[in-house]
């Protein structure tokens, strides 16, 4: 048994097993990449070897024609975690000086008096990515836009570096112990809406996701109503007017008021 | 000549002493998110725990399981003292230091990932690393049981190899082989990022990577449950093996067709091509194979013990059996969860039948069922069997290790058969809460109930199971005599030197592997337009 040779052609078991998995291959790749593309009527492929590249995975594109492009401006801004999170000093000097401008409506030390957003503590990728989308239109508003298209890249980064570094006042918050609607904790689940708190704090952070404690009512509903009527496109895959769509109103009511109720020194952020 | 008791016992304590706290976790979710409890406030709490029982249940139990035993077969297959007991010992703290390292993470609610990972989803990097080096000590243990075994081939020249241990090795490599997509996945795709060198990746790559582990990890956890059936089942029933040919054919057939069907587990995903799902779709079809041919030999060596007892007729054989031994008990059990569970599975691996159940609650009950039931029952029986020659104290309470069986069976069924039911009805998988005032819910509520209370009865077994263990070390010392594995009815006197050796069968699984994942992996690692931004888990 010790001297019968394994891998050899006078091995039978060699040369049916190896036989065998080889013709198995054979026959399926081939009914998987030749045959089963071609019994599928609708699509029509230009030969073989385009069948088989479909088969494979191949991408293509199936159509001759441009893509659609939709007839409104997309945010093309690409963020990333940790991005902007350890600006030097520098950066948070520069965004204090042309941060001057925005104190009217955003408050001098980032506390809003105006129902505008507070954005004293407020993350920097919120700020950059917002700031970046009114310059480029993919988010329109009459009083930020003419403010957004004078800052270049550099600008937005000192800003958002500068309102970053600021600490988070707490204001005043007399109903803050109110319970939490449902709306916020759980969600609808069966509407395709996740707890506020997974992507705004409570529960999870995401990249881009600004904190809401503390924020105007008015600011919160009126960015919800415009989320679910199409105004506002700036949210990447859609993912807040997906949730904005399936709210009712008063939903969205109950959620403005909540989250302009709570203090924003308790945002619980689970940092690394 | 089980000279390393102590360690064959550390990896089985620590294996259920985990699985006793995962078991405990599983029940919790089964009833947090059933209408007997009210919404979570906090769903991460909820995944949290999916994590730690997942990851206890996928990678540490099951691998510390077929660790312990795999080192008892080779010291009682071989009858040699294990080589390298030290290395021995040095993965077993790797795997129990990953398992804490992976764990730590995971409590504090910075892991969050689900066991098995979902990027663009990424964790602590801590939680990876345990993980890794909870494969890498698994790897020693493939390379000391191709040593031992290669140590007793030079010793017996020309010695059919004990079937045992040439399953174990089978195992062994089926594992070694099949864990390095997700030790690529880990390594190339989720570390980098989690340790933040970089901030996106290419989840649909790791998605393929992970399914070249995915399916053959089941058959790695199946095989000490295998080897149970083939070579301690007919000798505690007081019968025979069948055929040891066929139980060899068996194995290797597993250890060939076990990894390249992995892709069944990614069919919905658009990254692969619909010709490759196919093949995998075919390929899973062939491991049913050597399921199918188990099933055969072990049902005809329980009728040779039926008829060695005396039973006459068609079915007067299965009268006669002895049932109150937990063995047959045990054995029975498992092949009918096999029966239910892997009729499931043909579901799953059919293309077009798996778009009506993916992603839903059925899938969720389909590897509980397989795993949790067909598999883990049989764990408990190698550990009864295994019990007595590891402490050297008898196990004397049958009737509570009858009842802790017939428990597991029950539990296992009541939890299983609703989930299924509830997956036909549409009910997603991985979620916190349902509203099930909804009228679209509530036909699912009362199901979701029964399945729960079958999670309570598992815990009462499982801990029933403990129990019985927990027992069997306060007995008098007695002696357990000679461990025995099961003799076939033709003892093999030659055996083809490709049933009595691995080489051609690994070489047949890595070809495999090559043609039926080197493109999609190749296609997909090229390709520059791929990546997406991470997306960190209890961190910002």
């Amino acid at each position: 048994m010790a001297s019968e040779p394994l891998f050899s052609r006078r091995n039978p078991w060699f040369v049916i097993s190896v036989s065998l998995t080889a013709a198995l291959v054979l026959l399926v790749a081939a009914l998987g990449m030749i045959l089963l593309p071609y019994a599928q009527k609708d699509i029509k492929f230009a030969g073989i070897w385009d069948a088989i590249c479909s088969a494979a995975g191949v991408p293509t594109a199936r159509s001759a024609s441009a893509p659609i492009e939709p007839g409104f401006k997309t945010s093309d801004v690409v963020l990333t975690s940790g991005m902007l999170s350890h600006p030097p000093a520098e950066s948070i000097g520069r965004g204090a000086t042309i941060a001057l401008q925005c104190a009217i409506c955003h408050g001098p030390s980032g506390v809003s008096q105006a129902q505008s957003p507070n954005l004293a503590g407020q993350y920097a990728s919120v700020v950059f990515k917002q700031l970046q989308d009114f310059k480029s239109g993919a988010r329109v508003n009459a009083v930020m836009t003419p403010f957004a298209v004078k800052l270049s890249d550099q600008d937005m980064k000192d800003v958002a570096a500068y309102y970053a570094y600021l600490p988070r006042l707490p204001g005043y918050h007399p109903a803050s112990d109110q319970p939490q609607p449902r709306i916020v904790i759980n969600g609808a689940p069966l509407r395709g809406i996740a707890p506020c708190g997974s992507c705004h704090g409570r529960i999870d952070n995401k990249t881009g996701s600004p904190w809401l404690e503390g924020q105007s009512a008015v600011y919160i509903r009126t960015q919800l109503e415009m989320f679910a009527r199409g105004d506002r496109r700036n949210d990447i895959s859609q993912q807040m007017r997906n949730v904005a769509r399936a709210m009712t109103p008063e939903e969205i009511q109950q959620a403005a008021d909540y989250y302009a109720s709570q203090s924003p020194t308790g945002i619980h952020t689970t940092m690394r | 000549m089980l000279s390393n008791k102590r360690l064959v016992l550390a990896h089985f304590l620590l294996a259920f002493v985990l699985f006793g706290v995962a078991l405990l976790l599983g029940a919790w979710q089964m009833y947090i998110r059933s209408p007997l409890h009210p919404w979570l406030s906090n769903p991460e709490l909820y995944y949290r725990s999916l994590t730690a029982h997942g990851t206890v249940m996928g990678y540490a139990f099951p691998t510390l399981i077929a660790m312990g035993f795999g080192y008892a077969i080779s010291q009682l297959a071989l009858k040699q003292p294990l080589v390298g007991p030290r290395w021995a010992w040095a993965s077993f703290f790797l795997v129990a230091g990953g398992a804490v390292v992976a764990m730590i993470p995971v409590s504090l609610g910075w892991a969050s990932v689900l066991y098995t990972f979902y990027p663009p989803l990424i964790a602590n990097p801590l939680f990876y690393i345990g993980v890794v080096l909870l494969v890498v000590g698994s790897w020693i243990w493939v390379a000391l049981m191709s040593i031992n075994l290669r140590v007793w081939k030079r010793a017996n020249p020309g010695v059919p190899v004990p079937l045992a241990m040439f399953a174990n090795v089978a195992g062994s490599y089926l594992w070694g082989w099949t864990a390095i997509g997700a030790a690529l996945e880990v390594l190339l795709q989720i570390l980098p990022v989690a340790l933040g060198f970089k901030h996106t990746i290419d989840a649909g790559l790791s998605r393929v990577f992970f399914s070249w582990t995915l399916h053959a990890i089941v058959y790695f956890w199946l095989m000490p449950t295998y080897i149970a059936y083939y070579t301690i089942v007919p000798r505690a029933i007081g019968g025979k093996l069948y055929s040891d040919t066929m139980a060899r054919i068996s194995f290797i057939l597993f250890l060939v067709v076990a990894m390249p069907i992995g892709i069944h587990h990614v069919f919905a995903d658009p990254e692969v091509g619909a010709g490759f799902k196919f093949i995998h779709s075919a390929f899973t079809a062939l491991v049913a194979l050597p399921t199918l041919l188990t099933v055969f030999t072990i049902c005809a060596s329980v009728e040779i013990a039926g008829r060695l007892r005396g039973g006459k007729g068609i079915f007067g054989w299965l009268k006669v059996l002895p049932w109150q031994n937990p063995i047959m008990l045990a054995v029975a059990f498992s092949f009918v969860m096999l029966g239910f569970g892997g009729a499931g599975g043909l579901i799953n691996m059919s293309y077009q039948l798996d778009t009506t159940i993916h992603n839903t609650q059925w899938i969720t009950g389909h590897f509980h069922l397989i795993f949790g039931g067909a598999i883990v029952i049989m764990y408990f029986a190698i550990a009864y069997d295994l019990w007595p020659h590891l402490t050297g104290r008898a196990l004397t309470d049958l009737r509570l290790m009858r009842a802790q069986l017939w428990l597991w069976f029950i539990g296992m069924i009541v939890t299983t058969f609703p989930w299924h039911w509830v997956g036909i009805l549409g009910m997603p998988r991985r979620m916190a809460f349902f509203d099930y005032t909804s009228p679209e819910l509530q036909p699912e509520a009362i199901s979701v109930i029964v399945s729960a209370f079958g999670g309570f009865i598992l815990v009462i077994s499982g801990f029933m199971f403990l129990a019985v263990l927990a027992r069997g070390m306060m007995t008098p010392r007695t002696q357990a005599g000679e461990y025995r594995f099961s003799v076939a009815v033709h003892p093999p006197v030659r055996v083809p030197v490709a049933l009595n050796s691995h080489g051609l069968w690994v070489g047949l699984m890595i070809a495999l592997t090559l043609t039926n994942y080197a493109f999609p992996i190749f296609d997909l690692a090229v390709r520059k337009d791929t990546s997406v931004p991470a997306v960190y888990v209890g961190a910002r």
